[in-house]
């Protein structure tokens, strides 16, 4: 087993939550797929800024909104950096889902006619389905899907086939499978859809918070992630594109901080990324997120990677001992995030997750937004648990005995 | 806690559920989910001259759902329907036994009484809209 080098234990005295008794027991989180908790360093940036920096960002000469600017664009700068784009591809949005829409909004809807093909995967969340659906009920494009198979992973026979079929003109997928937490061989794809000439969106909600992703070596057309599933606030998501899409983009949102100049009857807009974000932006939680992404790099990307994948290990080995127990995705934890999907015998997710919540045991039970994938993995739900860097070892054996305190109350 | 919630009664009920399957001529069939959870209740009813005749279920779902469900149908089979359309949830709480579930599970525990008030209203809307009016003002389950 490989040793972790994330001092887990040193680390969760930076997160209050972890103050919180549940049911009288130390609160065990394990739904980091869902939301990550914050640490001390993102909760005070934002009391800080309301404290010491509040005004409006971009317009104002003072002083004070001078400050403001300069904090919301520093983060903006951190953010780039900490996945190697540059400032001006970082479009700031409210969360991944925003920023998928944005694309099938702005890019896809003036790039795409009727018949184009729309390639994802059928380990998507619904928020990499739905906007596509509505595009194609809008203009007629259609939907394909690359399967899966026994053992989780994608299909890439059938990935390449449907790239290479000349109807195909976009490709949109989850790095990491928020449910099977599956890793995709994303820079294979990349490389074989721009041989096509096809664009690729690759949704990072899952990937970017657990492992080092760098644009310029994946070479991806849209990276999409989420500020609140790495030790971020709520309400600020990403969108990254390359520079020469987002040039050609046409706007998402009218109105203040997008324009350049306004007439009585047209506009001039604004630079890139200044283009897309329309409106008073989330300036306090943006700030908030530079710190999160600073607290992630004071750590280093590797080194959470290196953690999940003994706590997965870990997790899988406790769980599969335990005959009456279906885990479904990868076992290896090298081609897996830290997400692990399963049953157990005839209890309900949500009844194991009443269970869990007895012992201070936070999991997720459902279809995690992803009901293609429960509809080809032919379940209704699952239970899932989730790691992050705070996560120990022994709270994975707290969670194991609770999985044989739920096998005892159903009798099995 | 949960050994109080998952008594061997729910388990029986989950397990062995009781009324479960179509039902052939039903006069309503109403089918309702919690989008939620994902879990599912479908009821059929027949009625005869004010009574529930008949009454099924199919459904998956939770233990509470699907077992609530369950004690429900053997509630409401042979009754008459005055008095089915006055049940409110503290009557099917009791009548599982669970009632200390917190605001999430408590919607699957109600699920089938939902679904059966829907059926109560799809029935009386053709007869009797006045009692389905009341039925569906009364319905404020959560």
């Amino acid at each position: 087993m490989q040793r972790s080098i994330v001092n887990s234990y040193a680390l969760r005295n930076d997160f209050p939550i972890f103050k919180k008794k549940i049911n009288g027991k130390e609160l065990v989180y394990l739904d980091n797929a869902s939301t990550t908790q914050k640490p001390y360093s993102v909760i005070d940036s934002i009391t800080d800024f309301y404290t010491n920096y509040n005004s409006n960002i971009h317009r104002a000469v003072y002083q004070l909104a001078e400050e403001a600017t300069e904090l919301y664009e520093q983060s903006r700068k951190k953010i780039a950096n900490f996945i190697n784009a540059c400032p001006e591809e970082i479009v700031f949005t409210r969360n991944t889902t925003e920023s998928i829409n944005l694309i099938a909004h702005s890019w896809a809807r003036s790039n795409l006619k009727k018949d184009d093909g729309i390639v994802i995967t059928e380990l998507e969340h619904h928020s990499n389905i739905v906007p596509w659906q509505i595009l194609c009920q809008e203009i007629g494009t259609r939907l394909e899907y690359a399967g899966i198979d026994e053992n989780g992973f994608l299909d890439l026979e059938q990935m390449i086939e449907l790239i290479s079929s000349k109807k195909v003109k976009l490709v949109s997928l989850s790095h990491m499978s928020n449910v099977l937490g599956t890793i995709v061989p994303i820079e294979r794809i990349i490389k074989i859809a721009h041989e096509h000439g096809i664009p690729v969106i690759v949704d990072g909600a899952q990937s970017v918070p657990h492992m080092p992703v760098n644009v310029k070596n994946m070479d991806c057309d849209f990276l999409v992630f989420s500020a609140h599933k790495m030790l971020g606030p709520t309400g600020v998501g990403v969108l990254y594109a390359k520079k020469e899409f987002l040039e050609k983009m046409r706007p998402f949102m009218g109105g203040g901080d997008m324009i350049k100049e306004v007439f009585k009857f047209h506009t001039n807009y604004n630079e890139v990324p200044y283009k897309f974000e329309a409106g008073t932006p989330n300036i306090a939680d943006v700030v908030g997120f530079g710190a999160a992404i600073d607290y992630l790099e004071k750590i280093g990307m590797e080194n959470i990677r290196r953690h999940e994948i003994s706590l997965t290990e870990y997790a899988l080995d406790s769980i599969l001992s335990l005959k009456y127990v279906t885990v479904y995705g990868p076992r290896d934890p090298k081609y897996r995030g830290g997400v692990i999907s399963f049953n157990i015998a005839d209890i309900h997710p949500h009844d194991l997750a009443t269970i869990m919540n007895d012992h201070g045991i936070a999991i997720r039970s459902g279809h995690h937004c992803a009901q293609v994938l429960m509809q080809r993995l032919d379940v209704p739900a699952t239970s899932r648990a989730s790691f992050y860097i705070y996560n120990t070892k022994e709270e994975i054996d707290k969670f194991v005995n609770a999985i044989k305190e739920a096998g005892r109350i159903f009798k099995i | 806690m949960s050994d109080d919630i998952y008594r061997e009664i729910i388990l029986d009920h989950y397990r062995n559920p009781r009324n479960k399957g179509k039902l052939e001529n039903a006069d309503v069939t109403v089918h309702d989910s919690n989008p939620l959870c994902g879990d599912e209740i479908d009821i059929h009813l027949k009625v005869d001259g004010g009574v529930i005749k008949d009454v099924k279920f199919e459904g998956k779902g939770c233990a509470i759902s699907q077992a609530s469900a369950s004690m429900l149908t053997e509630l409401v089979f042979g009754k008459d329907l005055n008095v089915v359309k006055d049940l409110k949830k503290e009557d099917i709480l009791e009548n599982i036994g669970l009632t200390n579930l917190g605001p999430a599970r408590i919607k699957c525990a109600l699920l089938s009484l939902k679904v059966l008030k829907v059926g109560m209203v799809k029935y009386y809307s053709e007869n009797d809209p006045k009692s389905a009016e009341q039925i569906e003002n009364e319905s404020s389950l959560y």
